[in-house]
């Protein structure tokens, strides 16, 4: 069964006063799609994932939009729909690609490709605000889906330089044995090799013990067959075992991944650039901190709303023409413009690293370089991205 | 027993009668240094509401306006003792404001409400409230008064306020996260910085459309750090200092040809100013070092860096007499 609700946006232009030279009325409507995802079972439950995650993001960008809208003669609707676990996210995708050619995705990476691939979806433009993979910014990419979401590689390599610029050389790693943990796992350990770290021992962690009893007793036992190391990465993309992790390794070093330190899109701690304006306006309407998805579904409604504004189109081709050009920049409170990687539509950005209590360093961090822009430091270079389908 | 009230006398005439002042707003100490110009040194420190920003003097100086953010409220304080006389009714988060030529009409933006408040400083009410985009900053009222302008961050425009009907007249796009506006030649020309898009539009008062745009570029620094953030115009308008924010540069514009002339290195994240009486040195707020850069006008050179509280943000000038 689908839920859609339509949350229209049909504000009054009078007294407002139009923007000089102002376009003519455009009507924008975007289509938010989530494949709800059942979380694998962890061994606490102290923070459970928001079911509204994603969806408040996009409802605050809405807002952003329809308020810049108003001056412009531009209005905006959103279309909302969230598909139960096991449900048809394909089938209420070509739904929504019936009435709109301006899809935000949440869902995992097969569904986004099943999307992509859909024969409707070929003029359409659709945004990835919830799978991380690298094969989607790679040889998996597809020309009419962008990703505002980082990568994990984005992720990977905002960690690897910090560690350098620590000189934090010796790396050691415990990864859990689900698909994605291996996966985030792999990628970290591609980047530490990529920024010259030695990458030491890994381990799989396969305890199905409660580690909420006895994470004192056996941490300390598993981690001391790593050796020697600077710091110890976790890779637990379900937050399933890291938080027992720390304080509980044999050797008394820094923790960082999915525990400690970690690279993330957003979070609460990030308050320089104009953040605390986007965070406040955030827990006005969810009455939570702004996570990853958030900003992703945010990021992706308003690259949306910055197209249409300059343009003053809500045709997909011309906005994603429009998007990917040098003409585009996004201000998403990161300290600086936001723009599209034109080999495969991956949003730019700044990674903070965070603790649960602050911000710790923004990668790219000072003194990585890049000939072009230093943003492309983190992730996917072009070079590196086996993305074809951008090519014209 | 007159010995006590006559020492307190001279320590403060001492603190406030021989010198010109430059008042400073510590966004993250809650407090305003105050730095004396002849000394170029911190002679008082004054407490402030929370997350003081805004801050300017009324026409005879009388009193100073600040806009302590965190506390919702436009603090009325009194210069000479420091003391906070009353507070305005400012509308959620004022972070700018600007204050009408009539020296009785403070224009605020309130930054997390999409508004700008028009408060009455004499009856202590509100005017009116004037829907305008998300996140407004830039504040300027017209020199004759008739035009208030409001720029919004997120919305990235500029909203043109008719002063006599309070209603928006104009909306016109800038560039990414418009920051801070300014009437200058007579207020013919509207300037409006984008931090985001790094550059300042310029725009002609009288049909409000964009006449030029100036970009920065600064050597061997990636142009997405170079962030115009405030600017102040020397005698005559005849050029712009320019804050750039994390770039830790102040440009010099030419303000008739539009092209930068120089940049002069400051602290780091500079983000607003302020000039002396005669505009021969100019005071840069450096909001990451926590200080103040002192720039000599005639030499565009950096004379010295004045430690203030944490994250100074703005900067208002008050002569002696």
């Amino acid at each position: 069964m689908l839920r859609t609700r339509l949350v229209s946006a049909f504000f009054g232009v009078l007294a407002l006063g139009l923007a000089s030279g102002a376009t003519a009325k455009v009507d924008v409507t975007v289509h938010y799609l989530k494949q709800v995802v059942a979380p694998p079972p962890t061994l606490s439950n102290l923070d459970p994932i928001p079911e509204d995650l994603g969806l408040r993001g996009v409802e605050l960008g809405l807002e952003d939009n329809i308020t810049t809208g108003r001056f412009l003669g531009q209005t905006y609707a959103l279309s909302v729909t969230e598909v139960p676990e096991g449900g048809d996210f394909i089938a209420a995708v070509r739904a929504a690609l019936t009435s709109g050619s301006l899809l935000i995705l949440d869902a995992p990476m097969a569904q986004v490709l099943a999307a992509a691939d859909l024969p409707d979806a070929t003029d359409a433009l659709l945004f990835n605000a919830g799978a991380a993979d690298v094969a989607l910014r790679s040889a998996d990419c597809r020309a009419q889906v962008l990703h505002t979401l980082p990568s994990y590689a984005m992720k990977a390599d905002a960690l690897m330089q910090f560690f350098v610029a620590r000189r934090w050389t010796e790396i050691a790693l415990v990864a859990g044995d689900r698909v994605d943990d291996q996966a985030w796992a792999d990628t970290l350990e591609t980047s530490a090799r990529k920024f010259g770290l030695k990458f030491g021992a890994r381990k799989t962690w396969v305890f199905d013990a409660d580690m909420r009893r006895n994470a004192s007793q056996e941490v300390p036992l598993f981690t001391q067959e790593l050796g020697d190391y600077d710091v110890l990465l976790v890779a637990d993309a379900a937050d399933d075992f890291a938080r027992y992790i720390s304080y509980n390794a044999w050797r008394p070093r820094p923790v960082a991944g999915s525990e400690g330190l970690r690279p993330v899109a957003w979070h609460r701690v990030v308050e320089q650039w104009g953040a605390a304006q986007l965070q406040s306006r955030f827990e006005d309407l969810a009455d939570r901190p702004m996570l990853d998805r958030d900003y992703a579904a945010w990021a992706a409604i308003r690259a949306i709303g910055e197209a249409v504004t300059r343009t003053g189109s809500s045709d997909a081709a011309t906005l994603r023409a429009f998007i990917l050009s040098d003409a585009f920049e996004l201000a998403g409170f990161k300290g600086r413009p936001l723009t599209f990687r034109t080999w495969n539509g991956q949003l730019r950005q700044p990674i903070p690293l965070v603790h649960e209590r602050a911000l710790v360093a923004q990668a790219p961090l000072y003194g990585f370089l890049h000939h072009h822009n230093e943003l492309d430091t983190l992730g996917l270079d072009q070079p590196e991205s086996n993305c074809t389908a951008f090519e014209n | 027993m007159n010995l006590p009230i006559l020492t307190t006398c001279a320590a403060f005439l001492c603190s406030t009668a021989l010198a010109d002042e430059i008042w400073v707003t510590n966004e993250k100490d809650d407090s305003i240094s105050v730095i004396d110009i002849e000394t170029l040194e911190v002679v008082r420190t004054i407490e402030t509401g929370e997350r003081p920003r805004g801050i300017t003097f009324s026409k005879d100086f009388s009193v100073v306006y600040i806009c302590a953010s965190d506390s919702d409220a436009v603090q009325v304080m009194d210069p000479n003792t420091g003391k906070i006389l009353h507070d305005l009714p400012s509308g959620e988060d004022p972070e700018q404001f600007v204050l009408h030529p009539d020296n009785r009409h403070l224009y605020i933006a309130n930054e997390d409400d999409a508004i700008t408040t028009v408060v009455d400083t004499e009856t202590r009410t509100v005017v009116t409230q004037i829907d305008v985009g998300i996140e407004p900053e830039g504040m300027a009222v017209s020199p004759d008064g008739k035009i208030a302008i409001t720029t919004s961050e997120t919305t990235n425009m500029a909203h043109w306020i008719d002063t006599e009907t309070q209603t928006l007249f104009a909306n016109t796009l800038v560039d990414s996260r418009p920051r801070h506006a300014e009437f200058v030649k007579d207020g013919t020309e509207l300037w409006v910085s984008a931090e985001i898009g790094g550059t300042i539009s310029i725009f002609d008062v009288a049909t409000q459309t964009e006449k030029a745009k100036i970009d920065f570029e600064i050597d061997n620094i990636h142009p997405d750090r170079v962030q115009p953030v405030g600017f102040e115009f020397t005698n005559g308008d005849s050029h712009a200092f320019v804050a750039l924010g994390p770039s830790n540069h102040v440009a010099v514009v030419n303000a008739e040809t539009y092209e930068v002339e120089e940049y002069i290195l400051v602290g780091r994240r500079v983000w607003h100013l302020e000039f002396n009486r005669d505009r021969s040195q100019i005071f840069t707020t450096n909001g990451v070092s926590g200080d103040v850069t002192v720039v000599d006008v005639a030499s565009r050179k950096a004379l010295k860096s004045i430690k203030v509280g944490r994250f100074p943000w703005g900067a208002a000038f008050r002569p002696t007499e």
